[in-house]
């Protein structure tokens, strides 16, 4: 699973910071069927969180109606240089991570 | 004066044909994206969030990875794309030397995988097929479309126009009935485009993937019901070699999102 996030390098601290992140996944509904006509299985990124520093900021339980190659997009507060850690869980359990440098001045 | 009269007349008429050989004219050649909605227009010209960018990202791996029995890379020869490889893209499909063949650039890729590398060849519409076409593609973003029908690729040219006006399918159209004839017109809820190759690879909404302009190809003619080829097969090598002299001008946009 290729993962693109985006974090502004340097912040002062206390500014609000946009983050965006895009994963490629391929989001299957769980509705379609396939060319014999049996159900394709679900297979959803179903949650996606970020942790800053350890702390998680953000967390989201997505499901069938979001499209493939889920991009989301949300705003934190700079309070300290550090780490922000991106982890997402699929239905078959595949599990994807990416780490993000903040430079907090 | 008798005598020049007649070679004024001949010229008269050589410009006119050169000019009845382009049915849109250079000047109202459009890219696709000039018939897309703001919302999709805004999400191609986001380098971040457009995301046929996660195929360009893939692509610059790959370029990298040494695989094969040589244990080569497309970097071992052709070192950084961003240079060696700015403005390839944009003159594809051309004519092999080596070999005297029409190739677009998923044949290229596949030309070098196999003599050069001693690797296995890359399926149509195969991830990485998709991502390294991508990644050539993008390095010519920016750069007009310049297809050379010169010489032995004239062949293939005039195969491709026939093909391009052929008619096909139940509905009986030809590619020409709705791009050449009708675009900018409504069909139900879109507009009729032009049809032009510039930005393929695309991301398609329809599709909700990456895809290579033979499978785009392939839509239209599923579209009008008609048969669909094999990918790669020459019809579609001649055509996309019309396509692309008919986008002359055009940037590349490659990753372009699309309907």
């Amino acid at each position: 699973m290729t993962a693109r996030i985006q974090v502004p390098a340097k912040v002062m601290r206390g500014e609000i910071v946009e983050v965006r992140v895009l994963i490629q996944h391929p989001m299957e509904t769980g509705y379609r069927h396939d060319d014999v006509g049996h159900l394709i299985k679900r297979n959803v990124i179903n949650v996606l969180s970020c942790r800053y520093n350890g702390v998680e900021v953000f967390r989201a339980d997505l499901s069938s109606g979001i499209a493939a190659n889920p991009y989301v997009q949300f705003y934190t507060v700079a309070d300290q240089s550090g780490e922000l850690e991106f982890t997402w869980i699929d239905d078959e359990g595949k599990q994807g991570s990416e780490r993000q440098s903040i430079q907090v001045t | 004066m008798s005598r020049a009269l007649p070679a004024v007349a001949l010229l008269f008429f050589a410009a006119a044909a050169l000019a009845q050989e382009r049915a849109i004219p250079l000047s109202e050649v459009k890219s696709g994206s000039a018939f897309l909605g703001a919302d999709l227009l805004s999400l191609q010209k986001d380098e971040f969030a457009n995301p046929g960018m996660l195929w360009v990202e893939r692509g610059e791996k790959l370029w990298r990875q040494a695989t094969g029995k040589r244990n080569l890379s497309c970097a071992s020869c052709h070192e950084d794309a961003k240079s060696t490889m700015r403005g390839i893209a944009a003159r594809y499909p051309r004519i092999d030397a080596e070999s005297g063949k029409l190739l677009n650039l998923e044949g290229r890729v596949n030309l070098c995988r196999g003599r050069r590398m001693g690797a296995e060849l890359l399926r149509y519409e195969s991830e990485d097929m998709l991502a390294i076409t991508a990644y050539l593609a993008r390095q010519s973003q920016g750069v007009p479309v310049e297809a050379s029908i010169a010489g032995p690729a004239r062949a293939h040219f005039d195969a491709g126009e026939a093909a391009y006006r052929l008619r096909r399918g139940q509905m009986n159209l030809s590619c020409a009935h709705c791009h050449e004839a009708n675009w900018g017109k409504r069909l139900l809820s879109e507009t009729i485009s032009q049809g032009q190759p510039n930005a393929y690879p695309a991301y398609r909404m329809e599709w909700q993937t990456m895809g290579s302009l033979e499978r785009r190809l392939r839509a239209c003619l599923s579209g009008i019901r008609a048969e669909m080829l094999p990918y790669g097969s020459p019809e579609y090598l001649d055509l996309e070699l019309y396509l692309a002299w008919r986008a002359q001008g055009l940037p590349v946009e490659t990753p372009g999102v699309r309907r």
